[in-house]
C-alpha cells in the first residue's frame, strides 16, 4: 500500500465549533487508487473529515495536505486543489437553474476553460454510463433523488479529480434508490477510482472497501481492512456499533 | 443655514397641533385596522373553503384592491358619493370607509393564506386521535394559525398609519396638513419652517411605525422554526 | 354619464397617464437599482455601508411616500438645494422603492442555501465565479414574485406625485372635478387610466412568474 503514492493527507487535525472537539488530533493518509471507508455513530465527525480534506470546514490545528503540498487558507491554492478533490454531498446540491448538461458542464467550461465540444462529449459519455442520457435537458427539480445522485457524480466526475469524497450519498434516499447509487461507486471503485466514503450501509461498505476507519468521539477508535473490522472487530466499541445494524429474532411471551 | 425652522415647533401650542394632527392619522388607522379585521378574518375562512363562487365573487374584491391605487378608491368614495347619492360624506369618513374596504381585502388574504399553509395532516393526525371538528380548529389550527398570522397583521397596522396619509389630499386635517398650516402662518417670521416641520412629521411617522415592524419582524422570527 | 364630456377630457387624462407613467418607471428602474447595490452591502456586510444602508431601509420603509415628498420637495431647497417636481417625484419613488426591493433581493440571496456555496466550491470555482453562475440566477429568480409586487406597489403609489403639483393623473381628476364638476365623468376616468397602467403590468408580472419558476428550476 505505501508503495503507491500519497494523495491526500490530514495531519493531526483538532476542529471545534464553539468548545466541543468534534475531530480530535485526527490522521489519515489516502494514497493513490485506495478506497477509504470512513464508519461510525452520528456526530461522531467522519462527515467533518471530509469537509476539511476539501478545504470547507477551518482547523483549529494541524494540516492538510495534498500531494506533499500544504493546503493554507490562501483561497488560490484551495480552488486549485478543490479543482482536483471531488466531493459528493448528502443533498446532491445540483444547481437547481440549470439543466442536468449544464450542471455537468459548468466547472469544466469555466474552471478548467476546456474545450466546449469535447467537454460536451464526455458529460454525454458519462451520463450514458450512469444511465442517464435522455436526462440530459431536464431541470434537477423533474429528477427522482437517485437520478439526482447519480448526475452529482457525474458532475465531480466531469473535472477529472484525483480523489473523490463521498458524504452519505445514500442517506437522503429512498431505499429503492440506494442501489443504484451504490452501483456507481462500486464501479468506479473497480476502475481504481482514489475514494473516500462516509456511509451508512455496512454491507456496501464491507463489499468496497479497501480499509476502514471507525471513528468515535472525534478520533480514531480502529482501522483495518473490511474483513478485519467487519468480521472481527477488536474493540468493544466497534462490536457495539455493529451491533446496532443486526436484530435478534422477536420472541413471543405465549410462544415460550 | 441659521435657522432650519425647528425653532417654530415650539411656538405657542405648534407642536401640540402637529402631535393633534397625528392623532387624527392615527384614529382613522386605528378604526380602520378594527373593522378589516373584523370583516377579513370571517371573509379569509370564507375563502379558505372550496366554493367556486365565493372564490370567483374574491378574486374580483382583491384584484380591484390590488390594482387601484388608495388614493383612487378615497376620490371615488369622497366625490363620488356626493354625486351618486347626494350624501355630503365626512373626509374622515370616506377615509375610514375607503381604508376598511383595502385592509379588510388584505386581512382575508393574510388570514386564507394562513389557513390553507397548515398541512393536511396537521387536520388528519388531529381527527385520528378522535377530535371534532370544533376542537380540531380551536385547539389544532387556530393556534397555529395565529402564529403565522399575527407577524403579518401587524405589519398590515404599520401600512395603514402610512397610507393614512393620503387622507390629506381629500382634506382631512392630519398631521402633515397641520404642518402645512404651520408652516404658512410663520411664513415671515421662520421662511424655512418647512424644513423642521416636515422633518418632523418624517420622524413622527418613522417613530410610530418603526417600532411596529420592529415587533412583527421579531414575533416572525421566534415563530419561524417552531 | 356624459359620453361627449368623456370624449373631450380624454386627451387630458392621456397626456396625464405619460406623465405618471414616465416618472414611475424611470423612479421603479433607479429604485431596482438601488435594491441591488444595497441588498448586496446587506447580505455581504459591508462594514460601515451595511448599517448605513440599514439605517436608510428602515427610514423609508416606515414613512409614507407622501411625507418623503413632501420633505424632499419643501424642505430640502431650504438647505439650498433647488429640486424639481418632476425630479423629486422620480427621487422619491426610486428612494422608497429602492428599500423595498432592496429587501426583495436580499432575501432572495438569503434563500440560496449556503450549501450551494459549497457545492461550487468543491468543484473549483472561485468566489466571483459561484456568485455570477450559482447565486446571483437563483437568488433573482426567486425574487421575481416580490419584485412584482414592488413594481404594483410603487406604480400605485405614484398617485400621491400631485401632492407636489405634478400634473399627473390625481390632479387632473381633482383640477377638473373642481372647475366644472363632471365628477362621475372624471371617477371613470381616472379608474379606467389606472387599470390601463396596471392591468397589463399584473398580466405580465403573473407571466413573468410563472416563466422564470419554469426556467430557473423546470416545474
Amino acid at each position: 500500500m505505501s508503495k503507491k503514492e500519497e494523495i491526500i493527507r490530514v495531519d493531526h487535525i483538532t476542529k471545534r465549533y464553539d468548545e466541543n472537539a468534534v475531530l480530535d488530533d485526527f490522521s489519515l493518509s489516502v494514497h493513490e487508487g485506495e478506497v477509504v471507508v470512513i464508519v461510525g455513530p452520528s456526530g461522531c465527525g467522519k462527515s467533518t473529515i471530509l469537509r476539511i480534506m476539501n478545504g470547507l470546514e477551518p482547523i483549529q490545528k494541524g494540516e492538510v495536505t495534498y500531494r506533499g503540498e500544504k493546503v493554507d487558507g490562501k483561497l488560490g491554492s484551495i480552488t486549485r486543489i478543490r479543482e482536483k478533490v471531488g466531493m459528493v454531498f448528502q443533498s446532491y446540491e445540483l444547481f437547481p437553474h440549470k439543466t442536468i448538461l449544464q450542471n455537468v458542464m459548468l466547472a469544466p467550461l469555466l474552471v478548467q476553460k476546456r474545450d466546449r465540444k469535447e467537454v460536451k462529449e464526455e458529460a454525454l459519455q458519462l451520463l450514458a454510463r450512469v444511465g442517464l442520457s435522455e436526462k440530459k435537458n431536464a431541470y434537477p427539480r423533474q429528477l427522482s433523488g437517485g437520478q439526482k445522485q447519480r448526475v452529482a457524480i457525474v458532475r465531480a466526475l466531469a473535472m477529472h479529480p484525483e480523489v473523490l469524497l463521498f458524504d452519505e450519498v445514500t442517506a437522503a434516499l429512498d431505499p429503492e434508490m440506494v442501489r443504484e447509487v451504490l452501483d456507481v461507486l462500486l464501479s468506479l471503485a473497480k476502475e481504481g477510482k482514489t475514494m473516500v466514503i462516509v456511509t451508512h450501509e455496512m454491507s456496501f461498505a464491507k463489499a468496497v472497501a479497501d480499509r476502514v476507519i471507525f471513528l468515535d468521539g472525534g478520533h480514531l477508535e480502529e482501522e483495518g481492512t473490511a474483513s478485519e473490522f467487519f468480521d472481527h472487530p477488536k474493540t468493544e466499541r466497534a462490536k457495539q456499533f455493529l451491533h446496532t445494524f443486526t436484530y435478534d429474532k422477536v420472541e413471543r411471551e405465549e410462544e415460550r | 443655514m441659521q435657522n432650519l425652522g425647528i425653532d417654530v415647533l415650539f411656538k405657542g401650542s405648534n407642536m401640540m397641533r402637529l402631535l393633534g394632527g397625528l392623532w387624527v392619522s392615527l384614529r382613522i388607522s386605528l378604526i380602520a385596522v378594527f373593522f378589516s379585521v373584523i370583516l377579513g378574518v370571517p371573509l379569509g375562512i370564507l375563502m379558505s373553503r372550496n366554493s367556486r363562487i365565493i372564490r370567483a365573487i374574491t378574486r374580483l374584491y382583491l384584484e380591484i384592491v390590488r390594482i387601484m391605487p388608495q388614493m383612487v378608491l378615497l376620490f371615488i368614495v369622497f366625490f363620488g358619493t356626493t354625486r351618486v347619492f347626494g350624501w355630503n360624506l365626512d373626509a374622515e369618513v370616506a377615509s375610514v370607509i375607503v381604508f376598511s374596504f383595502w385592509g379588510c381585502a388584505e386581512m382575508s388574504d393574510l388570514v386564507r393564506g394562513a389557513l390553507i399553509s397548515i398541512p393536511k395532516h396537521q387536520y388528519e393526525s388531529a381527527k385520528a386521535l378522535g377530535m371534532n371538528s370544533f376542537a380540531v380548529f380551536f385547539f389544532i389550527i387556530l393556534p397555529q394559525t395565529i402564529r403565522r398570522l399575527l407577524p403579518l397583521s401587524i405589519n398590515l397596522v404599520t401600512r395603514m398609519i402610512k397610507t393614512t396619509s393620503l387622507v390629506m389630499m381629500i382634506g382631512v386635517v392630519e398631521v402633515l396638513k397641520v404642518g402645512q398650516q404651520i408652516i404658512e402662518a410663520n411664513r415671515t417670521s421662520s421662511p424655512n419652517a418647512a424644513f423642521g416641520v416636515y422633518g418632523t412629521v418624517f420622524l413622527l411617522y418613522f417613530i410610530g411605525c418603526w417600532p411596529i415592524s420592529m415587533l412583527s419582524k421579531y414575533l416572525e422570527k421566534k415563530w419561524k422554526n417552531d | 354619464m356624459n359620453w361627449e364630456v368623456i370624449g373631450s377630457y380624454l386627451p387630458l387624462f392621456w397626456k396625464a397617464m405619460w406623465l405618471t407613467l414616465q416618472i414611475g418607471w424611470i423612479g421603479i428602474a433607479f429604485a431596482t437599482l438601488i435594491g441591488i447595490l444595497v441588498a448586496i452591502v446587506r447580505f455581504y456586510k459591508v462594514p460601515v455601508a451595511s448599517q448605513i444602508a440599514g439605517v436608510y431601509i428602515e427610514l423609508f420603509r416606515n414613512t409614507p411616500l407622501l411625507v418623503q415628498l413632501f420633505f424632499l420637495y419643501f424642505a430640502l431647497p431650504k438647505l439650498g438645494i433647488p429640486m424639481r417636481a418632476d425630479f423629486t417625484g422620480a427621487m422619491g419613488l426610486a428612494l422608497l422603492g429602492g428599500a423595498y426591493m432592496a429587501e426583495t433581493f436580499r432575501s432572495g440571496l438569503e434563500s440560496v442555501a449556503k450549501i450551494q456555496t459549497e457545492s461550487a466550491a468543491s468543484l473549483g470555482m472561485n468566489k466571483s465565479q459561484t456568485v455570477w453562475h450559482i447565486i446571483f440566477p437563483q437568488a433573482f429568480a426567486r425574487s421575481v414574485p416580490s419584485f412584482v409586487a414592488n413594481v404594483i406597489f410603487l406604480l400605485k403609489e405614484t398617485s400621491v406625485f400631485s401632492a407636489i403639483s405634478l400634473m399627473d393623473l390625481m390632479f387632473t381628476a381633482k383640477d377638473l372635478i373642481g372647475l366644472y364638476y363632471k365628477t362621475t365623468e372624471c371617477l371613470v376616468l381616472l379608474v379606467f387610466f389606472y387599470a390601463l397602467i396596471l392591468i397589463p403590468v399584473s398580466v405580465l408580472g403573473d407571466r413573468l412568474e410563472r416563466r422564470v419558476r419554469h426556467a430557473e428550476f423546470g416545474d
